[in-house]
């Protein structure tokens, strides 16, 4: 009788599903109340005051001065735009990772799948300070690459160029190429010798271009750190797992039966790829991509180490931050802290709308450890 | 497990090449160069960097603060854990978003703000410091900062273990005579023991390498708030290359041995899951 009665009292509670509480696991009314009272003042204090305070301390002198903080100080306006510089190509190239290692890993067993997939994870687990020391190790004066950089530094410059536009050669033929092979006439009959014959030649072709026609100046220092490729390459780093590490579980909840059924009816790599497993993924995808967004352009321990501090060359917004904070003007330190607040607000917001709409069968990533 | 034969799907030596290719130069590499770099020093110059008074005092105060943060998180973060799962209470869905707010929030901007609440005439400090509490440029305020960036840590890995408990055992446990603090203390925490732990030991490691934050509240002075990261980048001002490596490996290796224990621990509470 009494469980009854208990139920009927809590039954406007217990009305979804998932908060469906039996009587055993009822505790009492004042024990949930307080408990329940103490766990919002936990946030309160711990995340609410402060972010209430970043708007308090933006605003302290009026929005006038606040603007005014924003936009009339030229290395906070320098830093705005350095943030949104060094983040897109950051955010890019760990995209094109992501989409790539997640089709790799989910979609293929592989010796060493399980290696590759927590290798993904490493730089979740190095220090910021420390992945920002790493590459002035490796491309700072003092480090590997320091002399060659600083003597003929735009020498690498063909090499790189080559072997993107080989990678690039290389997709777009895999990609391109229909999916059965009796329908593969001309061009795509080129066996991978004939491919790679073609390749070499694009390489040679750019690196004597340099040669003759001197595109890139040579003998000439090429600064990667305390400069904007060394931001690129620390933000890349530290923001390296976030799109893997979401799109690996999606593909693997939705499976290959789509793509299969598309290639089956003759679609090759690019219309398969568009038309059924970027829909199939595109949640995932964004989430991956506004979770990456955020870090990147709030990550300061490795940008910190390969900046160099120079104000209006080298200061992102977390720099300037602190920048601004070092120089006692709080109310300008405040107003970038603002902008990047609003922002992880709208990451928040973003990501809560989003997460009703992924494939939920994969574990771990809601309790995935890392944000 | 969708792996399908190579032969019908494409692109798998493309993708997997990409994959390794961009894995190697952008993480491998570099680490295998702070590795080298390290190797390249004399063991007197390594213990040399990492063993001295300096750096001992800042090993003591990382571990000692993220291992105070790592237990306050697990003792708040079970609380917003059981709270979120058990009850329901007007705004629950905004205090949830909120919690995730720390992972999205630039730690340079929570550094920011903790400093300016907890000093003198801030929003908190007004009230503290009268009573002797000072949350800015102490030890003190690197652990509150600590707590906020690895609270999100333990209430996401509690919640879905917490919200999976089957009710059947509680019940039965109190129809079996046993008190609400009985079935909590014999029946509820033992299964969330797993949980627990691997919340403390994510958020530990996060601590451990934390920068962004504590720069801005710790007041960095050696010997009394000075972290690991801080005493690193210290070092790389002083273009001591080979002594801040040093330092760095020591707190990689330490990282390292913290994922496998991680890993570990997943694996172990997935087991007590079922």
């Amino acid at each position: 009788m009494t469980v009854e009665t208990a139920e009927v009292r809590d039954a406007p509670r217990a009305k979804s599903a998932a908060t469906k509480i039996r009587r055993a696991q009822q505790d009492p009314a004042w024990l949930r109340w307080s408990l329940t009272g103490l766990a919002v003042a936990v946030v309160g204090v711990l995340i609410v005051l402060p972010v209430a305070n970043v708007f308090a301390g933006a605003l302290a002198e009026g929005a006038a001065v606040y603007w005014k903080n924003l936009v009339d100080d030229p290395d906070t306006r320098h830093a705005i735009g350095l943030t949104l510089t060094v983040v897109p190509i950051a955010v890019t190239a760990n995209v094109v990772f992501g989409v790539a290692a997640a089709w790799a890993i989910a979609r293929f067993s592989f010796p060493g799948r399980t290696l590759l997939t927590a290798l993904i994870d490493l730089p979740f687990s190095v220090s910021p300070v420390v992945a920002g020391l790493m590459f002035v190790l490796i491309f700072g004066l003092q480090g590997y690459f320091g002399a060659f950089l600083r003597r003929d530094g735009y020498a690498i410059m063909p090499y790189l160029v080559a072997a993107l536009l080989v990678l690039l050669l290389a997709v777009a033929y895999f990609v391109f190429r229909p999916s059965h092979p009796r329908a593969r006439r001309g061009l795509w009959k080129t066996p991978p010798l004939g491919l790679a014959f073609v390749f070499a030649t694009v390489f040679v072709l750019l690196v004597l271009g340099q040669q003759a026609f001197e595109v890139w100046p040579a003998n000439k220092s090429l600064k990667i750190i305390f400069a904007t490729p060394g931001l690129v390459l620390a933000t890349a780093f530290v923001t390296f797992p976030f799109v893997a590490r979401e799109l690996i579980p999606v593909m693997n909840a939705i499976g290959a039966d789509e793509e299969l059924a598309a290639l089956s009816l003759g679609a090759n790599g690019w219309q398969m790829f568009w038309h059924v497993t970027v829909p199939n993924v595109k949640w995932g995808l964004v989430y991956g991509i506004i979770l990456c967004n955020a870090r990147a352009m709030g990550e300061f321990g490795a940008v910190y180490v390969v900046s160099g501090h120079i104000a209006g060359e080298t200061d992102t917004m977390p720099l300037r931050i602190e920048k601004l904070f070092q120089e006692y003007n709080m109310p300008g330190s405040f107003a970038v802290a603002s902008v990047l607040t609003l922002l992880a607000i709208l990451t928040l917001v973003v990501k809560r709308k989003l997460e009703d709409r992924i494939p939920q069968s994969e574990q771990g990533r809601r309790t995935g450890a890392h944000p | 497990m969708a792996s399908v034969n190579r032969k019908v799907l494409p692109g798998f030596s493309l993708t997997l090449g990409y994959t390794v290719f961009y894995l190697g130069l952008l993480v491998l590499l570099p680490i295998t160069a702070v590795f080298v770099k390290a190797g390249s020093l004399s063991l007197h110059d390594f213990w040399g960097a990492v063993w001295t008074e300096r750096a001992r005092a800042a090993y003591l105060l990382t571990f000692g603060t993220s291992f105070v943060a790592a237990l306050v998180n697990v003792l708040l973060g079970g609380l917003i854990a059981w709270v979120l799962t058990r009850y329901t209470f007007p705004g629950k869905r905004i205090i949830d978003a909120l919690v995730d707010l720390p992972l999205a929030l630039p730690t340079a901007v929570g550094g920011l703000v903790y400093a300016s609440l907890y000093v003198e005439n801030g929003w908190l400090g007004r009230f503290l410091v009268p009573l002797g509490i000072r949350g800015a440029y102490t030890r003190l305020g690197i652990v509150l900062v600590l707590v906020f960036v690895g609270l999100p840590f333990v209430v996401r890995t509690v919640q879905p273990v917490l919200a999976d408990i089957d009710p059947e055992a509680e019940e039965a446990s109190s129809s079996l005579g046993a008190t609400r603090w009985q079935t909590f203390a014999f029946v509820i925490l033992p299964t969330l023991f797993p949980a627990l732990i691997t919340g403390f030991a994510l958020a530990f490691a996060r601590s451990i390498g934390e920068y962004g934050s504590v720069v801005f509240i710790s007041g960095n002075m050696p010997f009394k708030t000075e972290i690991a990261p801080i005493l690193i980048v210290a070092r790389l001002e002083e273009f001591a290359y080979g002594e801040a490596t040093a330092i760095a490996v020591v707190l990689l290796v330490i990282s390292f041995s913290m994922l496998l224990v991680i890993n570990f621990l997943e694996s172990w509470s997935r087991r007590h899951d079922r």
